[in-house]
């Protein structure tokens, strides 16, 4: 069988979902930064969003289940920690997709512009820590809810 | 003693003091005052945890003997271990484990922001990344030190108790010895009697709008580091980390 091309695969990545967040594609979150063919194996490499994240041995092995589902038997996961990880990857379909989902994207002013729920602008901070390590807990102070937002870093 | 040995011994500092850090806090899982605190030890502990995978990785790598960053953090006893002093101290009550949080805090993001212009790639790669991570800690514990120690009577009598009793621990941080000499003739690590100037602003900036005194006194426990002696803390300690590997030794799933 013919190998294929590398933007395929790209393609096939984009169709795996984060794990913690699966509205958003491996490839949205800017984890993914080389997809190379050496020989018969094709090389993937992986940047971990924070050090301890627990997700990342999941998103390996579904890395490499979803390149087996597509019939590339020979993956191999290559950690790369520099230059390390940051919000900036994030892709504008993913920044669109989070905020769908109700999680504020990120933004270099270091909070959420608006709240995901009602896009009201009066915001206030509850924690600096969320429900995963890349995410803040914030409230409106418009419809009350809390919501997360995705930190920059 | 050869580079690679003391390169060695330097990256078990390194991670020995996120290993027992990360442990001591992540103690706090499920039983934090509020629920915002919990999480916000969670992720600080899960951080650590994965910074120490770094550098135990890149210790074993040094070292050459094949153990794995697992093998050096379930598998040697209290004497191998290398942390400073301060982060075997029990967690205490909240206002004990914030105040240790941020005295070590304030430590690793001066050194961190130096080891980013290491000689050594794998060294400055490491402190890059967790460096971004540590910028949220130190801003964090901070502000909970400011909160709490300009707080109620209470807490602010619990901070100074906290600070009283972890001041004559930190020290330690800035004792060099051949180790340090070592990296500093490399252009590995700085001397780390150098970071004491921007360590002693920093914290001296937050206790003071904390409205805490520091202890006047200039005695400073030794010995972590080097691992001469360890508290009677780090074999409790480790007798519950270990414990599973001990028991069945090579559990993996």
């Amino acid at each position: 069988m013919a190998q294929a091309a590398t933007d395929q695969i790209w393609d096939w990545l984009d169709q795996v979902p984060d794990p913690e967040i699966p509205v958003i594609s491996l490839v949205d979150l800017g984890i993914i930064r080389g997809v190379e063919w050496q020989g018969d194996a094709v090389q993937i490499t992986v940047t971990p969003t924070y050090s301890g994240c627990p997700a990342t041995s999941v998103i390996n092995l579904d890395i490499v289940s979803a390149l087996n589902g597509h019939g590339i038997e020979n993956v191999v996961l290559k950690q790369q920690i520099s230059p390390p990880w940051t919000t900036d990857w994030l892709s504008d379909k993913g920044r669109e997709k989070l905020e769908e989902y109700g999680i504020a994207p990120p933004r270099p002013a270091g909070g959420p512009a608006r709240c995901p729920r009602c896009k009201g602008t009066d915001l206030e901070r509850l924690s600096q820590f969320g429900s995963t390590p890349c995410k803040a807990a914030w409230r409106c102070r418009d419809c009350l809810e809390p919501f997360d937002y995705f930190k920059c870093i | 003693m050869t580079g690679d040995e003391a390169l060695f011994q330097f990256l078990l500092r390194m991670g020995d003091n996120t290993l027992i850090l990360g442990h001591s806090v992540s103690e706090w899982c499920g039983k934090a005052p509020v629920l915002e605190e919990d999480i916000a030890l969670a992720n600080t502990a899960l951080d650590l945890i994965g910074q120490t995978q770094f550098w135990l990785g890149l210790a074993g790598e040094v070292e050459g003997q094949g153990r794995s960053a697992d093998d050096l953090a379930f598998l040697r006893d209290a004497w191998d271990f290398r942390n400073l002093l301060l982060v075997e101290l029990p967690n205490g009550d909240f206002g004990q484990t914030l105040m240790r949080q941020f005295l070590f805090d304030a430590f690793q993001s001066v050194l961190l922001g130096r080891l980013k212009t290491s000689s050594d790639t794998r060294v400055a790669e490491i402190a890059a990344k967790a460096s971004k991570e540590v910028a949220y800690h130190v801003e964090r514990s901070a502000d909970t030190v400011v909160g709490l120690g300009d707080g109620t009577e209470e807490s602010h009598a619990r901070m100074q108790a906290a600070l009283d009793y972890l001041w004559p621990y930190v020290g330690e941080m800035f004792r060099g010895d051949d180790v340090d000499a070592a990296m500093v003739a490399a252009g590995i690590a700085p001397d780390p009697a150098s970071l004491r100037e921007e360590y002693d602003a920093l914290v001296g900036n937050v206790l003071t709008e904390a409205t805490l005194d520091i202890p006047k006194g200039t005695f400073s426990h030794k010995g972590g580091r080097t691992g001469y002696m360890h508290t009677e803390h780090l074999g409790h300690l480790l007798t519950s980390m270990q414990w599973l590997q001990r028991a069945y030794p090579g559990a993996s799933w």
